[in-house]
């Protein structure tokens, strides 16, 4: 059978050519292809990688903000709370001064009047008693005249005088 | 696990293998003695029955006679040659370069004129016979015993297709190797986009899932196996010049790349892959039968490698060429459409062979060297 039986010549030559084949491949073309789809496919892991550590650090600093800001509406919420308690006291304090303020100023606008009162009492007084001296004086000049009369009149005053 | 099962079934594809070969061994004489009786009537009958048989191939075999012999035709084309026939009349001479053990003789296959004039070299006269270079002796008959003597390592027409494809190849993988020097870390383009799956396909589906971790070592050899045998399965695709010689489907390049891998298989065999065949785990008495058995094996596998090949390839050339026989045989262009119509589809089926029997034989061969380089804990 002439079909199956391998001629020397093609075995020869194709032995040659297979295994230049093989070495100048190696070296020229599977070594940089191989080389290079390899290098190709770490970059593209590492890029996978360094996004998802990226995602991560996203996520991370999202939530640390959140966190801030909660941390802000709370401070916030607090410094107002404080602050309305410390107005309310000042308010407190400035009414409860006031009030006492008030009755002091009361008190010696009272003390004042009573004065004052008494000085106008005084006075009125002095003058009532002038005036009735002068009224009596008058009376006096016109009615004692006679003796009897001044008498009368003496014990009449005495009189008054022992109501007063 | 995976790979186990895998080799299970390979093993099972393997006997069957052998079982059908064995079998058409044995059949094949008679079967040929049948054929070839039933043939050659038909064949005298075309003869005398039409002088009017077209056809160059027909024409060049018979110079005149004008009978078809479809059988010379198809085994012409099949088998190697000393020409590359281009078309018509016209042929391309190629080198004859013949081992003598007077010493080497180099001369034009020209100088035979297709066979039609003896050649007077510096130590014998030679004859083109049957496109075998033979001697002829001083009574002007061949010398059977002086041309065993010749070695013949010609520049045939399937070296030179093979040169073809090997120049092609380099071509276009020194070139994408320097698309991936000058755009390094980017996308690759062009041929490169075109190269690089496959590349990949050898490397994450033939030699990672079958070697292991170890794959790295193999894979210039599998990834230049694999378009080695690609791009000759594709040139013997092709039916005019560059192409149409028969390669892949010649059972001496298919010995050749069979032998690679027991080579490499063997080479790199560990001492589990060794201690399988010399010392099995088998009861002590069946290691008469088993060592035997695994020492065939060893060449079993190469050669299942070598018949395959070879025999799918020769099997698609011979198709196509006996549906294009057809139209000769019948003597008609009426034929015609349909032969073409089942060539084109015989084409497609080839064209799909060729990527197939590539991807087998590397598979296979990963598989072999994964068996030998598997460590067992």
């Amino acid at each position: 059978m002439e079909l199956v039986t391998p001629s020397i010549g093609l075995v020869f030559w194709t032995s040659l050519a297979f295994i230049c084949l093989l070495i100048l491949l190696r070296k020229f073309a599977w070594k940089p292809i191989l080389g290079a789809i390899h290098e190709r496919e770490q970059s593209i892991d590492e890029a996978l990688n360094k996004a998802e550590l990226a995602k991560q650090e996203m996520a991370r600093l999202t939530s640390q903000n959140q966190d801030l800001m909660q941390q802000a509406r709370a401070e916030r919420d607090e410094i107002l709370k404080e602050a309305k308690t410390l107005k309310d006291s000042i308010l407190n304090e400035a009414k409860k001064q006031a009030q006492v303020e008030g009755a002091k100023l009361i008190e010696k606008a009272k003390i004042e009047i009573e004065n004052q009162k008494k000085a106008a009492l005084a006075e009125v007084k002095d003058q009532v008693s002038t005036l009735s001296l002068e009224i009596a004086e008058r009376v006096l000049r016109t009615q004692l005249d006679d003796k009897t009369k001044q008498e009368a009149l003496v014990a009449n005053l005495l009189k008054d005088v022992e109501l007063n | 696990m995976d790979c186990n099962r895998v080799f299970v079934s390979k093993v099972k594809r393997l006997t069957i293998v052998f079982t059908l070969l064995i079998a058409f061994l044995s059949i094949k004489i008679d079967t040929f003695a049948q054929v070839d009786s039933a043939v050659v009537p038909v064949d005298s009958a075309v003869a005398e029955s039409a002088h009017a048989v077209s056809g160059e191939h027909g024409a060049e075999a018979n110079h005149g006679k004008e009978k078809f012999e479809p059988t010379k035709v198809i085994m012409e084309h099949i088998a190697d040659s000393h020409m590359w026939h281009l078309w018509g009349h016209t042929s391309l001479p190629l080198p004859v370069i013949l081992y003598t053990p007077n010493g080497l003789e180099v001369f034009s296959s020209g100088n035979f004129h297709h066979g039609e004039h003896d050649y007077n070299g510096k130590y014998n006269n030679y004859r083109l016979e049957e496109d075998h270079i033979k001697v002829v002796g001083a009574d002007g008959k061949v010398d059977e015993e002086a041309s065993k003597a010749v070695l013949d390592f010609s520049i045939t027409k399937n070296v030179a297709a093979m040169f073809v494809a090997i120049l092609v190849i380099l071509i276009v993988f020194i070139s994408v190797a320097g698309a991936y020097k000058k755009r390094a870390g980017k996308a690759p383009r062009g041929l490169q986009s075109f190269i690089e799956p496959v590349v990949l396909f050898v490397r994450d589906d033939i030699a990672k899932p079958n070697i292991g971790h170890k794959y790295a070592k193999f894979m210039p050899y599998l990834l230049t196996t694999f378009f080695f045998i690609l791009f000759n399965n594709l040139f013997g695709l092709i039916p005019i010049f560059p192409g149409g010689a028969n390669v892949t489907g010649n059972i001496a390049l298919t010995f050749v790349m069979a032998l690679g891998t027991l080579i490499i298989v063997n080479i790199n065999g560990n001492k589990y892959y060794w201690k399988h065949i010399f010392r099995p785990d088998v009861p002590f008495w069946l290691y008469p039968i088993m060592i035997p058995v695994e020492l065939i094996g060893i060449i079993s596998k190469p050669f299942a490698l070598m018949v395959r090949l070879f025999a799918n390839i020769t099997a698609g050339h011979i198709i196509v060429l006996s549906l294009i026989s057809l139209i000769f045989i019948f003597e008609t262009l009426a034929i015609a459409p349909v032969s073409v119509a089942f060539v084109l589809f015989m084409d497609v089926l080839e064209l799909l062979v060729a990527f197939l029997q590539a991807f087998i034989f590397t598979l296979l061969t990963a598989l072999f060297i994964g068996m030998a380089v598997e460590e067992h804990h």
